[in-house]
């Protein structure tokens, strides 16, 4: 078999027909339930996308085999499962009866992007109720078809019996293929939870099979008739603008060529590996780069630099304790400071383009399809009905990594060339340019009376702004090729949480919302709030300490939601605690010092509680942190699927330990210097601690979110575990060797 | 052109290319359209992209195609089970529910494997070892962990 014969074959089963890509016609259902898109979606094309319609989320089948249209896509949180598990509860469909479609603009309702933790939160609990809608109108046509009255029916498994046997009709003859033509009712009733049958199981996912035996097809593997692969020519310093290309420096490298769009530069070849030799070899003239400021010095820079404006978060009482204590009274003041992070996504970004006189179709793992429709739109100038874009899985993302800037890039040159493209991102420009997760800079102070009580409490943040209101999605490449876009920045709701969940009379917390960044700014996993409640965390921590309290029990005097007192109680049971001051007896002989610490948050004060106890192991030769062991406990309300939010937890624990152990932008004057991972190292399986959870499970409550919120305690219980270990408090992330051996010597 | 030939997955395969330098990641992936390796950092340092080759767990990014032309046995994620019939490593992560994202799993996988093959006995810590060179962002490590030593435990029973 020679290679080419192999493509070919490869392509006839990987066809595209009207922009849905048809993976293995003819397969098992279970393997098909596992695609992003499923084989003849496009039967779809005209359907209702009204947010408030049920049409625009479900639809049965003749054969009762149900579709769902889910906006919000699974990005390897398992949402893939819990969606049917909430719609096979609602309508009492089995769940390998239900076909899902997600994160398609031509198909799917709009319901924001994928973020906040709202994927079950929001998209979830719409598609519940459209659920319940429907099976209330079912049963509404099965009671005229029956001629019974609805309440002696009952539904099981799609067919709707009457109660004594008389009769059954099944979804399928009452509804298949047609329109509901209904809006979601509000108030239709929700199955009462003590007959759930699937929601709140931990049923597994349909797409972990075909990714554990490399057939889940990514975005990355995405192959179209005539597409061209395509390397975007980076400047060498950022900001920096093309003066010259030598397109005779590829010549003869496999057919590669050049596309230029103005001063956006490419290069495109029939084989991925030509143009990845291509960009290797081209030669190039740039300007040179506009200049960054000087990172040694980021912190003071956002401190002394432009503020746009100031926001109060919260204010009670007033600072008088602080400005002039009385007697007896001690006051304690400390900065906490956040470094620039990557997405750090295991694989780089990848965008699909195919761009034609009459419409535009876009294959992305943006968590953000529809704001990319419309940014797409804009930029082409062309109604936003011509534009599709569909997602399909890439590397995990958790924000907004450089999938829309990639997408972006290859509507670029597929419009440039006439032919479908694909542009895959290096590891240097995922690393170097994706748009990262903002520094972040936070002053406390608070005063201290001579009972422990915290008298004043102030915190004040240095904050990059976000631009309120963009009608785009702000992107990479769109300047060098010369297409406006509106200046400006996303970072996410950072502000949140910078105010502690404890009682105390007096309070202040204020954003300085800082005019600039040194580079893009996105929003990256619990925006702002690791940082935040880094910061706030380690600080009540430090209260405690000053007033030789027992950290535990220093928050639970200060709290009085039973469900924070629960989880706080939960860990601490578990991990058994052993109630006394931090820290604990420290042994200046020990070669390693151990010691525990916990954190509290309250996710934006509203949402999922999550309690975190940490034990570390400290070298004090090396300043190496050792993470031995977490207990978590979380109450995120209802889980529809508690394995896959204990996933979540897991992954918000873990990432979180290497973002605070390693992880730090670095860049020079011309351009980021940590683009790869060795300059810029992650958590490894042998640093991998012993996780064990404590999830509470509310099933007549509403969910809350699970994406996100475990992953704020996680700064501020190993900060405070290192304190009870060591008795230096570290309050720079990240916490290197280095700079931790320095702390542990007393070194500045 | 020069023309290569590979064992890949058990059956030989031909492919041609102008650069005898070609990585063997983006033949398997390019021109035999065997696209559950993955690309990650296309430096050996992520392990997304790993192979094996004669049992060996390596890095196809890195790896010149030619150096794997000369009748070694290249195995690939898809060499070893399919959905429908995982083997007993690819089950154990199933039953685990050991992928997020899954974009490193199938590296992972193949790690896995070629630990397996010179240890069928691994300690905890020895599986830690032989995945230090794969990285997961998601944060399914322990999961990783749990499924490498669930496929390397006897059967129940026995």
């Amino acid at each position: 078999m020679t290679a080419r014969v192999s493509r070919r074959s490869f392509l006839t089963t990987g066809l595209v027909a009207g922009g849905v890509l048809i993976v293995g016609l003819g397969l098992d259902p279970r393997r098909r339930a596992g695609a992003q898109s499923i084989p003849g979606a496009d039967r779809f094309l005209g359907k209702s996308l009204a947010p408030d319609a049920v049409d625009s989320m479900i639809a049965v089948q003749r054969d009762g085999s149900v579709t769902i249209f889910v906006g919000r896509v699974d990005l390897g949180t398992g949402s893939r499962i819990a969606m049917r598990q909430i719609v096979g509860e609602e309508l009492d469909v089995p769940l390998e009866r239900i076909a899902m479609i997600e994160g398609d603009t031509a198909l799917t309702p709009n319901q924001g992007g994928t973020g906040g933790s709202y994927g079950v939160v929001r998209g979830g609990v719409q598609l519940r109720r459209a659920a319940a809608t429907a099976r209330q109108a079912l049963v509404g046509m099965a009671a005229q078809h029956l001629g019974r009255p609805a309440a002696d029916l009952d539904v099981v498994d799609g067919v709707v019996r009457a109660r004594d046997g008389s009769g059954s009709v099944t979804y399928g003859e009452l509804i298949g293929d047609r329109a509901f033509n209904l809006k979601v009712d509000p108030v239709a009733p929700l199955k009462p939870h003590d007959r759930f049958r699937f929601i709140g199981r931990s049923l597994p996912r349909p797409d972990v099979p075909e990714k554990v035996t490399g057939h889940h097809r990514y975005l990355q593997d995405l192959v179209l008739p005539t597409m061209l692969h395509a390397r975007v020519i980076r400047p060498p310093a950022l900001g920096a603008t093309l003066v010259s290309v030598d397109e005779s420096s590829i010549a003869g490298l496999g057919g590669a060529r050049v596309v230029r769009v103005q001063r956006f530069l490419a290069v495109v070849a029939d084989r991925e590996w030509d143009a990845l030799r291509a960009a290797g070899a081209i030669k190039t003239r740039w300007s040179a780069g506009p200049g960054l400021p000087d990172h040694a010095r980021e912190f003071d820079l956002m401190r002394t630099g432009r503020i746009e404006r100031d926001q109060e978060v919260a204010k009670r009482g007033d600072l008088a304790a602080l400005s002039a204590p009385p007697g007896g009274t001690r006051t304690l003041a400390a900065s906490y400071r956040w470094p620039m992070q990557t997405h750090g996504s295991i694989g780089p970004s990848c965008g699909v383009a195919d761009v034609r006189a009459d419409r535009v179709t876009v294959w992305s793992a943006s968590q953000n399809v529809h704001g990319l429709q419309n940014t797409f739109a804009r930029m082409l100038g062309v109604a936003r009905d011509r534009v599709r874009v569909i997602y399909m899985d890439g590397a995990g993302s958790y924000g907004a990594n450089g999938a829309d800037d990639a997408a972006a890039e290859a509507v670029l040159i597929s419009k440039a060339v006439g032919r479908p493209v694909r542009v895959q991102w290096s590891r240097q420009e995922e690393h170097g340019l994706d748009p990262k997760g903002p520094a972040q800079l936070l002053d406390l102070r608070a005063s201290v009376d001579k009972d422990g009580e915290i008298a004043a409490w102030e915190t004040q943040a240095w904050l990059p702004i976000a631009t309120a209101n963009l009608p785009n999605i702000p992107l990479l490449s769109l300047d060098a090729a010369g297409i406006p876009q509106t200046p400006g920045r996303a970072t996410g709701l950072i502000y949140q949480n910078i105010d502690p969940p404890y009682a105390m009379p007096n309070l202040s917390a204020v954003v300085h919302w800082v005019a600039d960044a040194p580079l893009r700014t996105s929003p990256l996993r619990a925006p702002g709030k690791i940082a935040n409640t880094f910061a706030v965390e380690s600080f009540t921590d430090e209260i405690a300490a000053l007033a030789r309290m027992d950290p535990l029990e220093f928050r639970l005097r200060r709290l009085s939601n039973p469900r924070g007192i629960e989880v706080l109680k939960r860990v601490a049971t578990r991990m058994g605690w052993q109630p006394r001051p931090s820290p604990g007896p420290v042994n200046r002989a020990a070669a390693v010092l151990t010691g525990r610490g916990l954190a509290y948050v309250h996710y934006k004060h509203e949402e999922t509680i999550v309690a975190m106890g940490m034990e570390v192991a400290v070298e004090r030769a090396t300043g190496r942190i050792r993470v031995t062991r977490v207990v978590a406990a979380q109450d995120c309300g209802l889980m529809i699927n508690p394995d896959c939010v204990q996933a979540q937890l897991e992954g918000n624990i873990l990432q979180t330990i290497s973002r605070t152990l390693h992880e730090e932008i670095v860049y020079d004057r011309d351009r980021v210097t940590t683009v790869d991972w060795s300059s810029y190292p992650i958590l490894t399986f042998p640093e991998v601690p012993t996780l064990e959870f404590e999830l509470i499970q509310r099933l007549d409550q509403p969910p809350l979110g699970a994406g996100e919120a475990a992953s704020t305690p996680v700064p501020a219980a190993l900060s405070n575990a290192v304190f009870d270990a060591t008795g230096v408090r570290l309050r720079t992330v990240p916490f290197r060797p280095d700079r931790v051996k320095a702390a542990l010597s007393g070194r500045p | 052109m020069a023309r290569l030939t590979l064992k890949v997955n058990g059956a030989s395969r031909e492919v041609e290319s102008d650069d005898p330098d070609i990585p063997l990641l983006y033949v398997l992936r390019g021109d035999l359209g065997l696209t559950g390796t993955h690309f990650g950092c296309g430096l050996a340092q992520c392990g997304a992209c790993t192979v094996l080759v004669d049992g060996r767990a390596i890095r196809s990014c890195i790896a010149p195609a030619q150096s794997v032309a000369g009748g070694q046995e290249v195995v690939t994620i898809e060499g070893l089970g399919s959905p429908e019939r995982p083997d007993a490593l690819q089950a154990a992560f199933i039953a685990e529910q050991a992928a997020q994202c899954g974009y490193c799993t199938a590296g992972m996988v193949m790690s896995a494997r070629a630990l397996l093959v010179q240890t069928p006995r691994p300690s905890e810590q020895q599986v830690r070892e032989a995945l230090a060179g794969n990285l997961c962002r998601c944060g399914s490590h322990a999961r990783v962990i749990r499924a490498v030593l669930r496929a390397a435990a006897p059967p129940a029973g026995r």
